[in-house]
Formats: C-alpha cells, structure tokens, sequence
C-alpha cells in the first residue's frame, strides 16, 4: 500500500538522463553569469557618473581649490571671493545639528524599541517617523519657519537653521537605532535579564554599546544629508552673501563662552555654491564647482568615516 | 532512609502557563526540586520543559502578555516566585540561568564573570577580581583563561564559552540553577565537560536542567521528570524512571517507541 504511493510520487518526476541534467546546469550557471553581468554594468554606470561629475567639478574648480579660497569672504569680485562664512555657517549649523537630533534621535529610537509598550499608539508612532524619513526637505523648510521664526521667535538664524535640519536629520537617526538595536540577539539581551540586571542596565551595558556602531553610522548618514541640504534653509532665510563671521564662541572674558553665534544670521555651502552659480561671469562658476567638490569631499569623508567606524566597532562583536 | 535527610529547595504548585497568545502551555504542574539534587526534565519537543525552567527565573515576564498561575515556592523563605509583589528581578539574583547557546557578552572574559556582580553595585575591584576567579575555577575555566582574562570571551571556544556561561551564572553565588539544554550546541568532549562541572556544582547549589538527552539525564542526574504536551506525567529518582517507570507514557518515551 505504502510502497505504490511512493512509486505513484516517484511517477510525477521525469525521469532524467545525465546529459539531461548537464544541459540543465548549463542553463543555470549561464543565467547566474548574465545576472551578475548586469549588476556589474549597472554599478560601474552608477559609480561611473559620479566619478565623472566629481572630477569635472574638480578640474572646474581647481584654479580656486587653494588656501585662500576657505580663507575669503564672499566678494563681488570672483577672484577674492571665498567660502570662509559659508563653511564657518555649515559647520556651526552642523553643531547645533548634532546636539539636538542625537540624543533626542538616539533616545526615541531607544525607548522605541525598549521600552514602549506595543500598542495602535506605538504602530501609529512608528509608521509616521518612518514617513518622516522620506518627506521633502522644504516641507521641514516651512515647518520650522512657521514654528522657529514666527511662533518661537527665534529668527533667522544660526539656531534656527540648526534645529530645522535637525528635525530633518531626526527620524533618519530614530530609525537606524531602532536597526541596530533590533539585530542584538535576544539571547543576548536574556543573559543579561538572567543575571538580574534590570531593564535601565540593559539598555546601558549592553543594547547602546552594542548598537552604537549602527548608531553612529546612522548619525554620521544623517549629518552628510544635512550638510548638503539647501532648500529648507533658504526657506528660513538662510543670507546669500555674508561678509562677516558670526561671534566666536569663546571670548577672553568671564565665562568665556558665548552663545551669541547662535542668533548670528547665516549662510552654507550649497547656498554659497547655488548663489554663484546664478551669477551671469563665467568667473564665478568656477568658484560654484570649486565650492560643490568642496561638499562632495565633506559628504565622502563624512561617509568613509562612518564605514571605517562601523568596521572597526562591528569587528569586536560577532552575531 | 536517604530520603529522610532530602530538602526541598523550591517547588513549583499547581503551575498553569498561558502564553500571550492564549496557548496554555503548561497544565497544572507540580514538582519538587531537591537541595543539592539534579533534577532533569525530559520530553518530546514541544512538550513545555523549557517553558516551565523558564518560570523558576520569570523568564516570560520580558514578553509582554504571558500569564503565570499557581506557585513556585522557594525555601527556606517560602516566598512564591510567581507572586505579582516580588519583582522577578530579586528572583533572578537568587535563581540564575544557562541557555541553550553559549551566549557571552561581547565584553572581555573578565567583565563577562563580573557583570552579575557589577548589576549588583559591586565597586571594590579586589572582591570583585577574588569572585571572577572562584567562579571561574567553579567552572573549571580557571586554568585556560587565567593568563588572558582581557581577551574577548568570542574568541574562546563554543565549549569554553559555555562554561563560561556557567561562571557567570555561579559568580553571583545563586541558590538554584537552571540549565536549557546547555550541551545541545557542544561536541561530546565539550559536552563531557559540561557533565561534570554540573555533577561537581550540586555539592553548592541546586540544579534543574532541560535536556533532549535521555542518556544525558540518566548519567547525570539524581531526579527525572517526564513531561508530554504540558503535563507533568511521572516524576521520579531517575533510577526508577529509567528502569522502572511507573507510567506506560515514560516508558514508551524511554525505550524510544515515541518522541
């Protein structure tokens, strides 16, 4: 009884010749090598277009690619113009950035994946800092000229531009916690509860450091989009040219720290760069590419940086 | 008799388990862990053992929904484990636990011991480098690591990082400890080992262990519970349950006509 069932199995199956089934892995590794073919083609296009862009920003560039050229303000002139302010603006920004969307960021995508209780509120929290990710920059642009400028009253200035691009750099900083967060193993996080660790221990022995090269890969991500981000800080006023520096941070009088910069107005890189780019003199392109391969390198360094941090955390920890 | 001079170190009452999706997965079960004694729980996969050693230490408590009923009462206290008023991390300081997996923190040797004594507020560096020691000469590890106490506990062996687990688990001098399975992912010398550092560990301290090893329970331990689909079936010396079980289940389990 059993035994014709399995022969009745057996039946449904052709039988195959080995010349049959050699003909069949042919087919099959000649499919493996035109899929790989087209991937191949497809990165070396990608790579390739970048490549090409970059460097013809760079040989457009380079009469100003000099000392002098981070060293200058802005001129009318576009032999004496320079990037000074918008580089020092970029970089203060850039701070202010950094100091409100990590550790609210890092905090959120914690308490997220730790501590909330999985509910409809939590679904719904989850599903919109997801769509945060993805919302067009401007929309964080009228956003935050709406609420820092008019409703917080804090003008168009250097903070304002920080926390606006914060908001932006946010969610991308929430959701690569929550990722790194959810590849430690759960055996893990029981060995530690085993032992009587509480929840607070968990998260701090154990879920951050653990997680902290996704953490900090997020972050560093996050940071190069921002930095190269210019439509939400023209919407809240980002200056086109800017021939003074905002007050330095440290004074030689008591306390020695000033926070006067932060109410400075501003201007960055790209708006520099875009702010060039729409004069008529051949002269000032130049100066425009020099100031985008200038970003590209910041954007690439930013990067490079956060692979190499990755690489270096994630070699200690294996799982 | 023997039995006379027999403490009952904890003793689970009535013990009903609900998941939180509503499966009950344990069905009134009852059984006495003796003091200094192995007791091993056999049975099927599926049959609820590791789901019931994961009560001893409120294990279900970090998943939210799971539902316990009934006690498990430990002694001399006679404080009910299960109780909603004793926080399941007082019960995981008394009663520690050996997974499956080796499953080391991706911290050095040293800090892998130390960590229960750090969760506990331990600061004086001497006690805590004289109870990673003894811990680790508990486990028998003390030798192949004492020179490289630094060293990431990964790059240690799959059977080395087990007993490592078990330093950990020993360091904080627990009353009870529960073993999941703790050879299924071992060679057989490492699973030797293991044996034997948990024949010697039941001079200090009880030890409830799941095993899928019949042989294993038999060699090792003193007690045998059989478990099948969430009951408890027969409960015995494990001399008796492996030449004489008193059921036809356990029987049929042993000799291997089913599971």
């Amino acid at each position: 009884m059993e035994q014709n069932k399995v022969d009745a199995e057996h039946s449904l199956i052709k039988p195959q010749t080995l010349e049959e089934v050699r003909t069949m892995i042919r087919t099959h590794k000649r499919n493996d090598f035109i899929f790989s073919s087209i991937g191949l083609l497809t990165i070396t296009f990608a790579l390739l277009t970048l490549l090409i862009l970059f460097v013809d920003l760079v040989m457009d560039g380079y009469p100003k690619l000099n000392y002098q050229f981070f060293t200058d303000f802005p001129s009318r002139r576009a032999a004496n113009a320079g990037i000074l302010s918008a580089w020092v603006g970029s970089s203060l920004i850039m701070l202010v950035t950094f100091i409100t969307a990590v550790p609210m960021g890092v905090a959120a995508g914690v308490y997220l994946e730790e501590y909330a209780p999985k509910n409809w509120f939590t679904d719904i929290v989850e599903i919109n800092v997801t769509n945060l990710a993805g919302v067009p920059s401007i929309i964080y642009g009228l956003l935050a000229l709406g609420l820092f400028v008019y409703t917080f009253h804090l003008g168009q200035t250097i903070v304002t531009a920080g926390l606006t691009l914060g908001l932006l750099m946010l969610p991308i900083v929430i959701v690569s916690t929550r990722e790194a967060i959810r590849s430690i193993p759960v055996a893990i996080r029981e060995a530690a509860y085993a032992v009587g660790a509480t929840k607070w221990q968990v998260v701090l022995h154990h879920v951050i450091q653990y997680s902290f090269g996704g953490i900090l890969t997020g972050i560093i991500i996050g940071m190069a989009r921002a930095l190269g981000e210019t439509a939400p800080i023209i919407t809240v006023g980002a200056l086109t040219f800017i021939a003074f520096l905002p007050p330095a941070p440290v004074t030689s009088v008591a306390p020695f720290i000033s926070f006067e910069w932060l109410q400075s107005g501003f201007t960055v890189l790209p708006i520099q760069m875009f702010s060039w780019l729409s004069r008529p003199e051949h002269a000032f392109h130049i100066n425009a590419a020099a100031a985008g391969a200038v970003i590209i390198m910041l954007t690439l360094v930013m990067n490079g940086t956060a692979i190499w941090l990755r690489y270096r955390i994630r070699k200690n920890i294996k799982w | 008799m023997a039995q006379n001079k027999l403490n009952i170190k904890a003793e689970a009452k009535n013990l009903n388990f609900f998941y939180a999706d509503g499966t009950k997965a344990l069905k009134d079960v009852s059984l006495p862990v003796y003091e200094n004694k192995i007791t091993a729980l056999i049975g099927p996969s599926g049959c609820g053992k590791s789901t019931f050693l994961r009560c001893f230490n409120r294990m279900h408590d970090l998943y939210p929904g799971n539902r316990y009923e009934g006690q498990i009462l430990l002694h001399p206290d006679n404080t009910n484990v299960l109780a909603k008023g004793v926080d399941p991390i007082e019960v995981r300081m008394r009663i520690s636990m050996v997974f499956q997996k080796p499953n080391p923190f991706p911290k050095s040797i040293y800090e892998n011991v130390a960590y229960g004594l750090r969760v506990r507020g331990e600061r004086s560096k001497s006690a805590v480098d004289d109870k990673v020691e003894e811990a680790l000469k508990g486990a028998s590890l003390w030798n192949e690591v004492k020179d490289r106490l630094q060293d990431l506990a990964f790059n240690l062996s799959g059977g080395q990082q087990q007993r490592l687990c078990i330093a950990r688990a020993l360091a904080t001098d627990p009353e009870i400890m529960l073993f999941d399975e703790p050879t299924s992912a071992l060679d057989p010398i490492a699973t030797v080992n293991i044996e034997e550092l948990m024949s010697g560990l039941k001079n200090k301290l009880s030890i409830l262990i799941v095993t899928h090893n019949m042989q294993q329970a038999a060699r090792i331990s003193d007690y045998t519970a059989y478990m099948y689909l969430g009951e408890m079936i027969e409960f015995d010396a494990t001399d008796k349950i492996f030449t004489n079980p008193g059921r036809k289940e356990t029987e049929d389990y042993i000799t291997g006509k089913f599971g």
